[in-house]
């Protein structure tokens, strides 16, 4: 933001970035290799849409978008009680995952949601015969571009170990965020 | 290994250092306005005293209300109550009173003007980000604050200071009123002499009295490592709150959105006093230490 922008009291609406997501797939190779974890199939964007009549005609053309989906029955919206709605996608590939989540990106940004992206969430698993690490995910902040980890645990705890742990993996495959307090929780979020 | 967990923040470092001068100062007006009110020495002297001693008497109280904590019942906090009780018996000291301050930076502190009316204070993130053996650590280190009487040590070192510096500057006024030389010019360099030695008496007390809290935090850390028999693991919980760790937050994502036009970057200026200034030891410093206690226990 400028100095003229803070002077008239503006600030202007930051893109999103929606490429780096297509890094993952890469990733997911060393998650699996370095730290027993895979992909769970399922992923999630979330974003704050606006409020208003306006809101309810958006939902509207977002269901329409799913529909049009390689295959909608696997793809869905719900909101949470932030007031945040989430694009839900179910697909045990990871490459189409991806695709498909970039998709709907797209659409959305099309559609002029585009700043108001917040995050893609790819949820990860224990590989058959590891344990200990799930439930895990990874975060892609849009407007930084980079990725963070975040695993959950019991009243609202996180497991900062395994989630530096990712971070020093993952550095060569992900743009991971730098800066650690921007590495913020979702609670109870609707992916798993 | 250590250097790289800690960032000396040289802004932070001069923030302190302006305001414990403006503070010194604030002393010195509120005290030279008395005196020109009241006209008598040892009204301001009473009332100086009596500032310090109010606010000894109530460190509790004060230093709850600044960190906005709240006192818990063993209902609330079971987990928290259970393993200061656990402490307690083990040091054969009365157990404190437990508050949680519902903040996400991880620290812990302990006041009270006495063992009896001590008070036991963890901050929520401490609390999520510790695992309950390190947190046990945290909590020894704060009783044995208790224990030692910090609170009213380090209150008695800085009314020291603070009276020396008081009291040099009552005498001066005692012999530029009593003294028949009134000669403007005289009186005038005489009353600047006199702040300028109240003025190096208050820097250098108050510049001990931060050499002392960090030796008594050291002696916190000792006593607190011997009392759970493990200084490995206070170790790791002053690694933990002090490295990457305290920075991820436990925030939710969604909720800062709105707040994301206001990232703060820190100011970056200055030379290091952080040393100097500091009134809790070097991370190194402390980590030797316990190490240094490692082995001794080892050769026990």
């Amino acid at each position: 933001m400028g100095v003229f922008d803070a002077l008239r009291g503006r600030t202007r609406q930051v893109q999103p970035n929606l490429d780096s997501i297509f890094a993952l797939p890469t990733a997911a190779i060393t998650l699996e290799t370095a730290c027993s974890l895979v992909p769970t199939g399922h992923g999630g964007i979330c974003f704050k849409a606006g409020s208003g009549p306006a809101d309810a005609e958006a939902n509207g053309e977002i269901d329409a978008l799913l529909a049009e989906d390689i295959d909608p029955t696997t793809i869905r919206r719900t909101s949470d009680e932030l007031g945040f709605t989430w694009i839900v996608v179910d697909d045990p590939d990871l490459s189409s995952l991806v695709t498909r989540l970039h998709g709907a990106n797209s659409t959305l940004a099309e559609h002029g949601l585009g700043p108001h992206l917040l995050c893609a969430v790819i949820g990860l698993a224990d590989a058959p015969g590891a344990s200990g690490s799930a439930p895990c995910y990874l975060v892609y902040l849009f407007k930084q571009g980079t990725f963070y980890p975040f695993a959950p645990r019991e009243g609202q705890r996180r497991d900062n170990e395994l989630e530096l742990r990712l971070r020093a993996q993952l550095d060569g495959d992900l743009p991971m965020e730098p800066d650690l307090t921007r590495w913020l929780a979702l609670w109870g979020l609707p992916v798993s | 290994m250590a250097a790289r967990n800690i960032e000396t923040d040289h802004g932070l470092t001069a923030r302190m250092f302006v305001t414990g001068l403006l503070l010194v100062m604030l002393y010195g007006i509120i005290m030279t306005g008395l005196f020109f009110l009241t006209n008598s020495i040892a009204l301001v002297l009473v009332i100086g005293i009596a500032a310090i001693f109010a606010q000894y008497w109530f460190s509790a109280s004060i230093a709850l209300f600044s960190m906005q904590a709240h006192v818990v019942t063993p209902q609330d906090e079971p987990q928290l109550h259970a393993i200061l009780d656990r402490l307690c018996v083990l040091a054969d000291m009365p157990k404190p009173k437990v508050a949680v301050a519902e903040t996400d930076v991880p620290n812990a502190f302990a006041t009270g003007r006495s063992p009896k009316a001590a008070v036991v204070c963890a901050t929520r993130g401490l609390m999520r980000r510790l695992p309950d053996e390190e947190l046990e650590a945290v909590l020894a280190h704060e009783l044995s604050h208790v224990a030692h009487r910090d609170v009213a040590i380090m209150t008695i070192a800085s009314s020291v200071g603070m009276l020396a510096g008081l009291i040099s500057r009552v005498s001066m006024w005692g012999m530029m009123f009593s003294g028949n030389d009134r000669n403007g010019e005289n009186l005038a360099l005489v009353e600047l002499a006199a702040m300028v030695v109240s003025f190096l008496i208050y820097v250098i007390s108050w510049l001990l009295t931060l050499a002392l809290s960090r030796y008594r935090e050291l002696s916190a850390d000792r006593s607190g490592a011997i009392l759970i028999g493990k200084p490995s693991v206070l170790a790791s919980a002053l690694q933990r709150i002090t490295g990457d760790i305290s920075k991820i937050p436990s925030r939710d994502l969604r909720r800062v959105e709105s707040m994301n036009a206001f990232f703060f970057t820190p100011a970056a200026s200055g030379t290091s006093l952080a040393g100097l200034l500091s009134t809790h030891p070097s991370l190194e410093k402390r980590l030797a230490q316990l190490a240094e206690l490692e082995r001794e226990l080892g050769r026990a």
